[in-house]
């Protein structure tokens, strides 16, 4: 057993630890380091707009040659952001805003038509390619049949009876087993964190590991 | 004025975004890279707002004494430490994320080292609320219960020294019986996306002016 000598390692425990005793009851500890992970992740936000959003995008091309003279508008558009602090001008904002929602909205049918809608598609059709040996065969046409299955489920402009209710109530069983299987992922994935924090108070902490 | 020229810009800028994505040409194809950099210049200033918005509210509290002010102080504290050392790192090295920066120390040794503590305490809760949800009552919910137990075994060594098909088992589930209800209900959030991005551009949807 060799405890870490480290000022950090000491701070990052101490934190962790002041965070798991939120597991006995909301106590002043807690409340502490969730406030400097506040603060902390605040600063840090404003250092990555510093860094990756103003000195790249706004003054480099602006105040270095070629100059991007154009680039004013944004800025000024961003500006008018700040017109919410003054009651008089607080609708300046809408302007910055419907150009955020333009281009977001813009920007995301495309994406959305390209990328969530025709190549998931695209994915599970049934090709020659899927049927090469007996299990690809039922995966293939499972992958199908979910796809099939779920969309008609989420299909509420038909009445549910015959052939279209059956499809639906399968529907509900793989939508059922999709959401446990990410459920599953999901808490595997915490309980992954959860070791890598045991293993750093116990190993580079304590040292007992 | 102040409606009307709103709702000029939204549609103007999501056409101009809509039509450079299909005519990649000028004048049209270098408009979408230019407004996602006009797009990103407006982000990092509606992000301010949002600083001194939260800023605002811990003055507020530490001017008017309320139930555990001294908190928000401890906020400034760790505010100020990450942004003195992000700037001056940023001053010092060209790039402040790079190891050894005493920016990308505090970072790896605080903030991520809180992070992962944060999402793992998640762990704690999502067990016990599985263990009050999870009750086999219906076929559905039986479905939900051993999906999730066999993606959850299936994924430690235990599940493997239990039934060496287990892993196995449990990446199927995964790829297979999850995909497709994955890819509908993927489908489905994109349909109603597309939707809603059109009725914004149209000027239907109009609630984010208000």
């Amino acid at each position: 057993m060799s405890i870490s000598t480290s000022i950090w390692v000491w701070m990052a425990a101490l934190l962790t630890l002041m965070v798991y005793s939120f597991l006995y009851k909301d106590n002043p500890f807690y409340r502490l380091a969730e406030h400097i992970f506040m603060g902390l992740s605040l600063g840090y936000t404003l250092t990555i707009l510093w860094y990756n959003y103003i000195i790249p995008r706004v003054y480099e091309p602006l105040f270095l040659p070629p100059h991007q003279w154009s680039l004013i508008f944004p800025i000024l558009l961003g500006m008018m952001t700040f017109g919410i602090f003054s009651k008089k001008y607080s609708w300046l904002i809408k302007y910055p805003l419907a150009f955020y929602v333009g281009g977001y909205a813009g920007l995301r049918i495309p994406l959305l038509l390209q990328s969530w809608i025709i190549r998931q598609v695209e994915a599970s059709f049934l090709t020659p390619d899927k049927f090469t040996s007996l299990m690809s065969s039922i995966n293939a046409i499972l992958i199908f049949a979910g796809l099939f299955a779920t969309l008609i489920y989420f299909y509420f402009s038909k009445k549910r009876e015959h052939g279209f209710g059956a499809a639906a109530q399968v529907g509900i069983v793989f939508i059922m087993v999709a959401f446990g299987a990410a459920f599953g992922y999901t808490v595997m994935a915490r309980i992954s964190l959860l070791i890598g924090r045991m293993q750093f108070l116990l190993h580079d902490w304590l040292g007992i590991m | 004025m102040k409606k009307r020229v709103p709702l000029v810009i939204t549609f103007v800028t999501g056409f101009i975004v809509i039509i450079s994505f299909f005519i990649p040409h000028r004048p049209f194809g270098p408009l979408e890279t230019d407004t996602l950099i006009w797009y990103s210049i407006i982000l990092g200033f509606t992000l301010l707002i949002g600083v001194d918005s939260l800023v605002r509210l811990h003055v507020r509290q530490m001017r008017r004494r309320k139930a555990g002010w001294w908190y928000s102080i401890v906020f400034f504290a760790g505010f100020f430490y990450c942004l003195v050392i992000g700037i001056m790192s940023v001053i010092r090295t060209p790039n402040p994320f790079q190891p050894g920066t005493i920016f990308f120390y505090g970072y790896k040794t605080i903030l991520i080292p809180l992070q992962s503590t944060m999402f793992a305490l998640l762990a704690f809760f999502v067990a016990s609320a599985s263990y009050r949800a999870f009750r086999a009552r219906t076929l559905e919910a039986t479905l939900l219960l051993v999906a999730a137990v066999i993606v959850m075994i299936g994924r430690v060594p235990a599940g493997y020294k239990l039934w060496t098909r287990l892993p196995g088992i449990a990446n199927w589930i995964f790829n297979v019986l999850q995909m497709g209800a994955m890819r509908g209900i993927m489908i489905g959030v994109a349909l109603g996306a597309v939707a809603m991005s059109l009725r914004l551009i149209l000027g239907i949807e109009r609630t984010y002016l208000s």
